[in-house]
Order: C-alpha cells, then structure tokens, then sequence
C-alpha cells in the first residue's frame, strides 16, 4: 500500500528471475527438514522446514530473537538439531563428520576470535585444515588458494600482519577470507556486517555478490539491515518467532505491510533510485520533521 | 485530530521535497553507477583475481607461514621457535651439568661430566653422580617439562592463562592422596616405609590426582567446556583438596607432618632411581603424546564456531588434551609433589620467547624442565638450611602471576 507512495524513477525491480520454483529440476543442496533448535530448555526454532536455493544469495531477515541465527548455526552444524535434520545432498549433517561438512560448508560465525598475534596469513591458511592432512601442513596448493582468498578480499597486502591490528572491516574480510579457502560451494555468514560503518558494509557485501555472480557460490547471511539486504540477494526469508512467515524475491517479501506485522514497524517500502529493489524508509511521529 | 492533519499535508510536502532531493541524489549515482552495481570496471575486475590469479601474485610464500615441502609433504615450522628451542636445549644441558655439581658437596664440573659420561672417577664420585645426584636431576626435569606441558595445553584448551594443574585441582587432588596414604598407613612413629611409602604413595597420589581432573571436567563440562566455568570449578576443587590434606594433617603426629609437607610443598629431596625411571618412561610417552597434540592446539585457541567449522572435533580434540594434560600433571606431582607455578609460568615464557599465538608444548616443556633445575639448584645452596624446591619456584613464579593479573587486557578479534 505504502508502494502506491507517488513515487519517480525506475520502479522495476530487476533481476531476481533466477528465484527457484521449488522442486523444479533438483532438490536443493541443503536442506532442512522439520527442524527444531534450541538452547537449554527452550525451543527457539521449531518444526522449520527449506531449501536454500542452489546457487543464489539468500538472506535471512526478522526481529532480534526471532531464531535467524540460530537457524543458521543450525545449518552449518554449530547447533545440533533436536528433532529434524539439515541435509546436505541429501544425507543428514549428523552423520557426517564434521570435517566432511567442512568441505561443503563454509560458515563464518557472528563473533569469530583468533588468538592474539595471529597473522592474517596463519589464520586464513587454518581453513586449510578440513582438506590437509598431519604430513600435509601447507602444500603449494594451499599457498595458492590462500593467496588468492586474500586478493580477492582485498587484504593480501595485510598477510602477515597480526589480526588484532587491523581495522574491523579489514579483520571481517580476513574471517571471509578463511571461509573461502575452505573451497566449499555453500557459505554461512552470521551477520558479516555487525560493527561495521556503512561503507564497510557495503564493501563485505560486494564481496558477497561477486563471490555468487563469479564463482557461483550458493550464499546464506544473516542481515539486519532490511534495505541493504533487498539490495543485495536474489532470495530473502523473513522469520517470526522462530518460524518462517515470507519467503521470495526481495520485493515480495519486504512489504510495508510484513515491517508492520514482524517488526511493528510503520514504514515506507519505496523501490531504491537504483536498482529499484525494495527500500524501507521509517515512519516517525515525533523525529524529523518535513522541510518545508 | 489537527495534528494529524498537519502531519499528512506536511508528509506530501515532504515527498515533494524528497523527489526533487533523490533526483538530484540519483544524478549523482548515475555518474558513479559503475562502482555499485551494474559496472563492469570495478568490482568485475577485482573479481576475477578470484578464480585465476595474476602470475605476479604466485610465487614467494608468506613471511608469516614457513613451510618445508617435499614432494607430498609440507611441514609448517617456525624459525623463531626452532632458535629458541636449540637455545634452550643448550640451557637445559649447561643446567643439568650444574644441578648435579651442586647437589650438595660441590663436585668440579670435569669430574662430573667424566661420571655422567660412564669414565672412571676417583673416591666414589662417580657414585655419588650417577646413583644420588643424577635421578634427582632427571626428577627435576621431568618435574619441569611435564607440568610445563600440562600448563600449556591447559592454557589453550580453556583459552585461558591462568588455567594450570595448579589451579584447576590436579596437583592439589595428587598431594591430598598421597598424605592420605601417609596418615591412614603410616600410624606409626617411624611414619610410612616399605611398600606404603614406595608404591602406595605414588600410586595414590596418582589416582588422586587423575580424580580431581575427571572431576573438574566432568562438573564444568555443560555442552563443552567454557573456561571461566573450568577454571572457576577447578579453584573449587583445588580448595576442597587442599583443605582435606590439611585436615588429614591434624590426624597424623609430626612425623607424618614433616613428611606431608614435601609433598604439599613440593621437593625432589631423596627421588631415587627406582621412583625415576618408570615415571621417566612413562613422561617420555606423554611428552611426545602432547607436543604432537600441539597441531590442534591452535586450531582450537579459535572460537567454539570457527573451530567447528573448519572441522576440528572440538569435543574429542579438547577431551583427549586435557587428558593428556592431567596425567603429565599427575606423573610430575607423582614424583616431586606440589611443585607450584611451574605449569602457570613456563608456558606464558615460551610464548613470550617464541612470540607464538598459542604457548608451543616442547618450547615450553624445556622452559620448565629449565626452571626447576635452577630452583632447585637455588633452593639446595643459596641457604643454610636446604629449602624445598616448590618455596623456590612460588617465590619466582607469584611475582608472575602478579604481573599476568596487571597486564593489560588481551585484545581479540
């Protein structure tokens, strides 16, 4: 309703044609059926069930404590479920070793820490590990692939300066970097950019993109910036509740009407001057008053 | 009600406004429109550094990851370390030749390395070296490297300097069983000999000790271990030990006091080879056992989630260490008894030397085996009355502890 705003400019929303119709040709890679997660006695997800579609950005949204991260840390085996199973290729996380897992899903949690004086170099090169063995510590290989995650992170120039010295957006590009030498097809990323400033976040979020469009990486993140996240996944899950209650293109699933019911939030959805994705702007009462 | 309508006449001009400002703002983009999205120029380019890297990238290999490949194998090494452990050893050597010359009558030092090297020496000192002063010297470096070792898996698993043997119960839980045996065996006046003293002590004061480890991890264990809880428990334990020790204490008579306080205390005072060499094989074993186990160490010095996630088996990785970590605590406490601060400090300084992230196992067990030769040098010479080696090495060892609490917070990532 709020779209019906008067509003100029391209109003299309491009691109995310590419949506999976579910189970169209395949099942999806990972999977999650029936699951149910949670922490000492409560359930903070229960019963959930999805595809993550192969080979697109999927971001999940929703209000704090609704179960995004848990869900995720669910799908990258850092929570074991209690009833359900997260499937990757169809067989079951539980019955994979965590090393296999490893080397199918890469997952960079919300708060990853590195011991101090831990060079960038040493610590990207530790997701080596699911694919090295006791005699293969560091093969020419592993060199390579290392180098190449930090060129394309951007902070090769920063190899082998201690992790602790550099700046936040410079360190959540090292911890990406460390997902990508995995070399795995699925990424989990847990708010890749908490603490960072606007341009930081677009920078990790650049990445995210050409980590997809290039090297065809099916991508998972948490994200909590709405706009942002419209802006940059093909496929976008609002959660509830520990349930999910839209899932779809951008524009289907950022309404003014699901900011109001999820968040309670009063809001303007407007498509972006852009690419014309799905753009919330806050309605406030009482700040900002109109410029004449 | 007017307010409302206030509200909205000033929300359409407010959008009118708005309209004019975005366009002006979208003129902008247009013109930057090639960085954020569409544009091949930037991001494409720095894209494709990601599947095929430009020629000048390969090629030398990071300075911070030294790595020594043969065919197949590649072995991480660092250089610093290697020096620091060679010197070490070196150390280790010059300290052994002394601790024997000056455990007691001072022995010139050629006639001393003539009887550790099998020559003939005049007048029984080649006795003395080889059958008293030697397994005290071995006693000491096993002391030293073992809880060294301990300490610095110990530190890593619970991420955590302050976390040693000596805090989270294991040398206390060693010293209480062996006083028991002293106390329930030795009610005679002549304190405990024979079998009790031989086999029973040591043999209690190791099960002992395994018990306090078990129970500590066990109670601190919640869905994995987190290291205020282990460090938190394990003071708990170490309290309960100690005071139990002290209340058996009041059981005994004064000979058994005397003789309980070795142990509480810690001295290699009358180690004999029979008590020596099998603990010495048996921490041979374990030595080795820990310093291979330093591959997971750092791996496992990462967070919970990221060490999951690169496919370490966090829960058998840090289970298998600690367990290694409370029998090297149990064997050295078996054969020297409450050596304090050793297994605290030694780890911190080879971390200091080596300026590693993680406390390096092997550079840290020379760094002990190191320290308590000295103390115990010390403790034998520099008074009248010979102290126990453990007074020696909490003198040296608190000021440390002290400057561990003051330093300035660690700074993480």
């Amino acid at each position: 309703m709020t779209q019906d705003q008067p509003v100029r400019g391209p109003t299309a929303v491009p691109a995310p044609s590419a949506v999976p119709r579910p189970a169209a040709e395949r099942a999806a890679r990972l999977r999650a059926q029936g699951l149910t997660l949670g922490y000492e006695g409560r359930a903070v997800v229960e019963d959930l069930s999805l595809d993550v579609p192969d080979g697109l950005v999927t971001t999940i949204i929703g209000p704090n404590g609704c179960g995004k991260s848990t869900l995720l840390r669910g799908l990258g085996r850092l929570l074991r479920p209690r009833a359900g199973a997260v499937t990757l290729d169809g067989e079951s996380l539980d019955r994979l070793s965590t090393r296999r897992i490893a080397q199918g899903i890469a997952v960079l949690p919300q708060a990853p820490t590195a011991p101090e004086g831990l060079t960038v170099a040493d610590l990207v090169s530790r997701g080596r590990h699911p694919r090295q063995r006791w005699y293969q510590q560091f093969s020419s290989g592993d060199e390579q692939r290392v180098r190449e995650a930090l060129a394309a992170t951007g902070v090769l120039e920063f190899a082998d300066t201690p992790v602790d010295e550099l700046s936040g957006g410079q360190r959540q590009r090292v911890w990406i970097a460390m997902t990508l030498v995995q070399e795995t097809d699925i990424l989990l990323l847990d708010e890749p950019t908490t603490y960072l400033d606007l341009a930081h976040q677009v920078e990790v979020l650049e990445l995210v993109h050409r980590l997809n469009r290039d090297l065809g990486r099916t991508i998972v993140m948490v994200l909590h910036d709405i706009s942002l996240a419209a802006r940059y996944s093909d496929h976008m899950l609002c959660m509830h509740d520990g349930a999910i209650v839209a899932s779809g293109a951008p524009d289907e699933v950022v309404t003014a009407d699901l900011l109001a019911a999820v968040f309670g939030l009063a809001a303007h959805v407007v498509p972006e001057p852009v690419a014309g994705r799905p753009h919330v702007i806050p309605l406030s009462p009482t700040a900002a008053p109109a410029v004449p | 009600m007017t307010r409302n309508a206030f509200a909205s006449t000033a929300g359409a001009g407010h959008v009118t406004g708005q309209n004019a400002a975005r366009d002006a703002i979208r003129g902008a983009h247009s013109e930057a429109a090639p960085v954020p999205r569409s544009g091949p120029a930037g991001p494409v380019a720095d894209g494709a550094t990601v599947g095929c890297v430009p020629a000048a990238a390969s090629g030398a290999g990071f300075r911070s990851v030294r790595v020594l490949r043969a065919g197949p194998v590649s072995l991480r090494f660092r250089p610093r370390e290697l020096l620091v452990a060679a010197v070490l050893t070196a150390a280790l050597l010059v300290a052994v030749t002394v601790h024997v010359a000056l455990g007691g009558t001072p022995i010139p030092f050629g006639q001393v390395l003539a009887a550790l090297a099998g020559q003939p020496v005049e007048g029984g000192v080649g006795l003395v070296v080889t059958e008293f002063r030697a397994p005290r010297t071995v006693a000491a470096v096993l002391v030293g490297a073992c809880l060294a070792a301990a300490g610095a898996i110990m530190q890593t698993v619970a991420r955590n300097p302050l976390a040693s043997p000596d805090i989270l119960g294991v040398t206390s839980g060693a010293s209480a069983g062996a006083v028991a045996v002293l106390v329930l065996a030795g009610s005679g006046a002549v304190g405990v000999a024979g079998l009790a003293a031989s086999v029973g002590m040591p043999a209690a004061a190791f099960t002992a000790g395994l018990a306090a480890g078990v129970a500590v991890y066990l109670l601190a264990y919640r869905r994995g271990i987190d290291s205020y809880r282990l460090i938190l428990v394990g003071l708990g334990v170490d309290g309960l030990a100690t005071a139990l020790t002290t209340w058996m204490l009041t059981l005994g008579d004064v000979t058994n006091a005397a003789q309980a306080l070795t142990w509480m205390t810690g001295s290699l005072n009358g180690k004999d080879w029979p008590l020596v060499l099998p603990l010495g094989a048996a921490a041979a074993v374990l030595l080795a056992a820990a310093v291979a186990a330093g591959r997971w160490l750092l791996l496992g010095a990462l967070d919970r989630d990221t060490a999951v996630a690169i496919g370490l088996r966090l829960g058998r990785v840090g289970l298998l260490s600690l367990t290694l970590a409370v029998l090297l605590a149990a064997v050295a406490t078996v054969v020297g008894g409450r050596v304090v601060f050793v297994a605290l400090a030694s780890p911190q300084i080879a971390r200091l030397l080596t300026g590693s992230p993680v406390p390096p196992v092997a550079v840290s067990a020379l760094v002990g085996a190191v320290f308590v030769l000295v103390s115990d040098a010390v403790a034998a010479n520099l008074f009248a009355t010979p102290l126990p080696v453990g007074v020696v090495t909490a003198v040296l060892g608190a000021p440390y502890l002290i400057y561990l609490v003051m330093r300035p917070p660690r700074r993480t990532s």
